[in-house]
């Protein structure tokens, strides 16, 4: 399975009578994009704006980013099973807007919505201050059931993704990046497996793995390209800072960390996706048969990353204690959720195997933010969503607010360098 | 540099301040101006950039005895000299001096918001009461490590007296408080969790982000079904032992257990019995030891026939400083003895 990403360095975006791409700027045409959103009867209003990096800009609330993309050759369409024809994904050409970003606004949904600002100290916490931002924003019709509301924002915004990426299809790349798991001949190098955690608590807090809701699964073993071709999407209202977005999925940092160490100092052998449920019955048997499989592809190490917190730091745990009674070398990523004085205890559950942790900040910490020229949504939403508080916004338009409700903030698939030190 | 000198009050308690040992342990606070005792060489040590203005000193019976009220009146003579920086100690494994200059260090900061320090051994149990709101420096277990504390000491109050960032505890060579602070690292959370696992691959050391909190879980035993017809043991951590200490078990950081026969004695007498635990005023303890090792009710108790019999044996050790590892390696052997011997509950008292 070989994959070519065709990167398309996008630098600017603007607004244009066609939605073209035309010496790395990325024009849209607003109405076609409005047009293609309420084709969904569930959405009664909906508007674009651009946010470029620099910008004063503050954009709140957030439900997810997306990548703009174009399969160009090999089988599946863009995001496969949701808005694609199924079909398996990985490999053949897929062309990428690489610096343009697709972002989601609008009425809250689920409390958990996050914000990105363009520039100033909030810039630094989220990726996606980087990024060309297309900001889709929406509205629901009058009495929409929230879980309706969700899946209505979720497959707008992964239309408009696949929208704007078209604009890809038919530009030369700049670059390409190839990813193919070749065999190792190297016998001495570990095999290492990654397992892949996916909120599935419901209520708002799902996934889905070629369109499957992802708590109906049983672990699976997926090959890392189908990951990087779009077959995960977010249908994720949990906190800001650490749920996944699609973009983070498209972009899995540590797939591409294991793939550019694959032969020289491991063997990566495969990606194990497995789900996040709530009850004990369901923890049991999912890290029961997500270790089993890391055991039965024969893997000496394993890295675990976490979505959520709290309740799936159980899972974490659990899956960490069986494969290193397997005698699976394990690293888990997780954040913590240390209070805002950094003095409590970081995780909900813990267990003594887990001996190598990588620590991607204290999502508690609050900063304090000034106020930006151009609001894109809704400021006031910050009183409601995660990390923010009655009263967190100042009375000229700052913020004090725990780095929770930044999207990526403290992302535990490794995306970003925030870290947390004992002091 | 500042022409200005970073203004320092030091707390000592009463022996190292030389007003005397266990019998002026209830002094209460009292300031000096200028060095008294450690304070000269931690003078000499900070040299020309910084100045002890005053020394606050009090008993340790009396701090232990009454934390608040000293540690107010700690914080009101600190207050009147508005220094830069309080320290306190070096109060080595002396249980009730680590605890006196924790809680004033506490009190100091949390009233007057000066950047506090003290320095203490590592099994002293006031670190594990101090040691998230206070920088606390290790220090050896005795006196005999004062040349060492002094210098470390000196350093640190040369940092906070001239406003310095203090770095991570590994770099300045302090207790980790358990505050975690974030950072941005120089390479992503991905090549980080990569380079762990490998490490981990290959037996190399590496050092985990975030170091699991371990708790030992230890189920209860089921109730016991009749009491009866139960074997009742009596187990202290109190010191209750012979008069004299013939087994000669440590005050503090205690190396062992002993057990001993209590088969023929209804009622521990201040003659017969005593502590020989060196963390609290023993007085009440030797005046009557049942109150620490309650033998005379457990008798009652057997005789009224709510119990079906005392064990003849009793278990002390002295849980003054005494580390997790020592306690929990007494425990167990303890618990193999009485399961031995069909001991059915046990009634365990602390002090």
């Amino acid at each position: 399975m070989r994959l070519e990403l065709g990167i398309i360095k996008t630098k600017d975006v603007q607004f244009g009578e066609e939605t073209i791409i035309k010496d790395g700027t990325l024009y849209v045409n607003k109405n076609e994009l409005i047009g293609l959103a309420l084709q969904d009867g569930r959405l009664s209003e909906a508007d674009v704006e651009l946010a470029r990096p620099g910008e004063e800009v503050r954009i709140i609330p957030i439900k997810d980013v997306i990548e703009p993309r174009v399969k160009v050759s090999g089988s599946g369409e863009l995001f496969p099973g949701v808005i694609g024809k199924m079909g398996t994904v990985g490999s053949g050409r897929t062309n990428v807007l690489r610096g343009a970003a697709l972002a989601t606004v609008g009425r809250i949904i689920g409390f958990q919505e996050g914000f990105i600002d363009m520039t100033g100290p909030g810039a630094q916490y989220t990726p996606f201050s980087q990024t060309n931002n297309v900001v889709l924003i929406l509205h629901p019709i009058d009495g929409l059931a929230p879980h309706a509301h969700e899946e209505a924002v979720r497959l707008a915004g992964l239309r408009a993704a696949a929208y704007l990426g078209k604009a890809g299809k038919d530009v030369a790349p700049d670059e390409l990046e190839v990813y193919e798991l070749s065999p190792v001949t190297n016998t001495i190098l570990p095999r290492v497996a990654y397992v892949y955690t996916l909120l599935s608590e419901g209520l708002l807090h799902d996934t889905y793995l070629y369109g499957v809701d992802v708590k109906k699964l049983l672990p699976t073993l997926i090959h890392p390209n189908e990951v990087m071709d779009g077959a995960i999407v977010s249908g994720n209202c949990v906190s800001a800072c650490d749920k996944h977005t699609t973009y983070h999925h498209l972009n899995n940092p540590l797939i591409k960390e294991l793939y550019r160490r694959h032969g020289e100092d491991l063997n990566f052998i495969g990606v194990v996706t497995t789900n996040l449920n709530v009850t004990l019955a369901d923890k049991e048997r999912s890290t029961d048969y997500a270790s089993k499989l890391v055991k039965l592809i024969r893997a000496k190490g394993a890295i675990v990353t976490e979505e959520g917190f709290g309740n799936p730091d159980t899972d974490l745990m659990m899956l960490c204690k069986k494969m290193e009674v397997y005698g699976i070398k394990t690293v888990l990523i997780t954040d913590e959720f240390a209070g805002g004085d950094g003095g409590s205890q970081s995780l909900a559950d813990a267990v003594p195997q887990a001996d190598a942790v990588i620590s991607v900040g204290n999502a508690n910490e609050v900063i304090t933010l000034p106020p930006m020229k151009h609001i894109i949504g809704d400021l006031k939403s910050a009183e409601v969503i995660s990390g923010g508080f009655v009263g967190c916004v100042t009375a000229g338009g700052g913020l004090n607010i725990e780095i929770q409700s930044i999207m990526g903030s403290t992302c535990q698939l490794g995306f970003g360098k925030l870290t947390a030190r004992g002091y | 540099m500042a022409d200005k000198k970073y203004r320092v009050v030091h707390y000592l308690n009463q022996f190292y301040a030389g007003i005397g040992g266990e019998a002026k342990a209830n002094i209460p606070p009292l300031i000096k101006e200028g060095v008294v005792g450690p304070g000269v060489p931690l003078q000499q040590a900070l040299g020309e950039e910084g100045e002890i203005i005053a020394t606050v000193i009090c008993g340790d019976s009396y701090f232990a005895e009454n934390i608040e009220t000293a540690a107010e009146k700690v914080v009101e003579s600190v207050s009147s000299h508005a220094p830069d920086v309080f320290v306190a100690g070096p109060a080595f494994n002396a249980g009730r001096y680590g605890i006196a200059c924790g809680a004033a260090c506490s009190a100091v900061s949390k009233n007057l918001g000066i950047p506090v320090v003290t320095a203490m051994y590592e099994e002293n149990p006031a670190l594990e009461l101090y040691r998230k709101e206070v920088y606390i420096i290790p220090t050896a277990n005795s006196v005999r490590g004062m040349k060492d504390a002094i210098p470390n000491m000196a350093g640190f109050v040369r940092k906070l007296g001239l406003g310095q960032s203090i770095g991570l505890p590994d770099e300045e060579g302090y207790f980790p408080r358990g505050i975690r602070v974030n950072q941005f690292a120089d390479r992503t959370g991905a090549e980080r969790a990569v380079d762990m696992l490998l490490a981990k691959l290959k037996g190399e050391p590496f050092q985990t982000e975030y170091l699991m909190p371990t708790f030992e879980q230890i189920p209860p035993s089921p109730a016991i079904k009749d009491l009866t017809s139960a074997t009742i043991a009596l187990v202290t951590s109190g010191g209750i032992v012979p008069l004299g200490n013939p087994d000669r078990i440590e005050a503090a950081s205690a190396s062992k257990f002993v057990e001993y026969n209590i088969a023929k004695v209804d009622d521990l007498t201040a003659g017969a019995y005593q502590t020989c635990h060196g963390g609290y005023d023993p007085t009440y303890a030797n005046e009557d030891p049942d109150r620490v090792l309650p033998l005379d009710a457990m008798r009652t108790l057997e005789k009224d026939g709510t119990i079906g019999r005392l064990h003849h044996l009793y278990y002390v050790t002295v849980g003054n400083a005494t580390s997790v590892a020592n306690a929990q390696k007494f425990g167990k052997e303890i618990a193999e003895r009485l399961k031995e011997a069909g001991v059915g509950g046990v009634v365990l008292t602390s002090t």
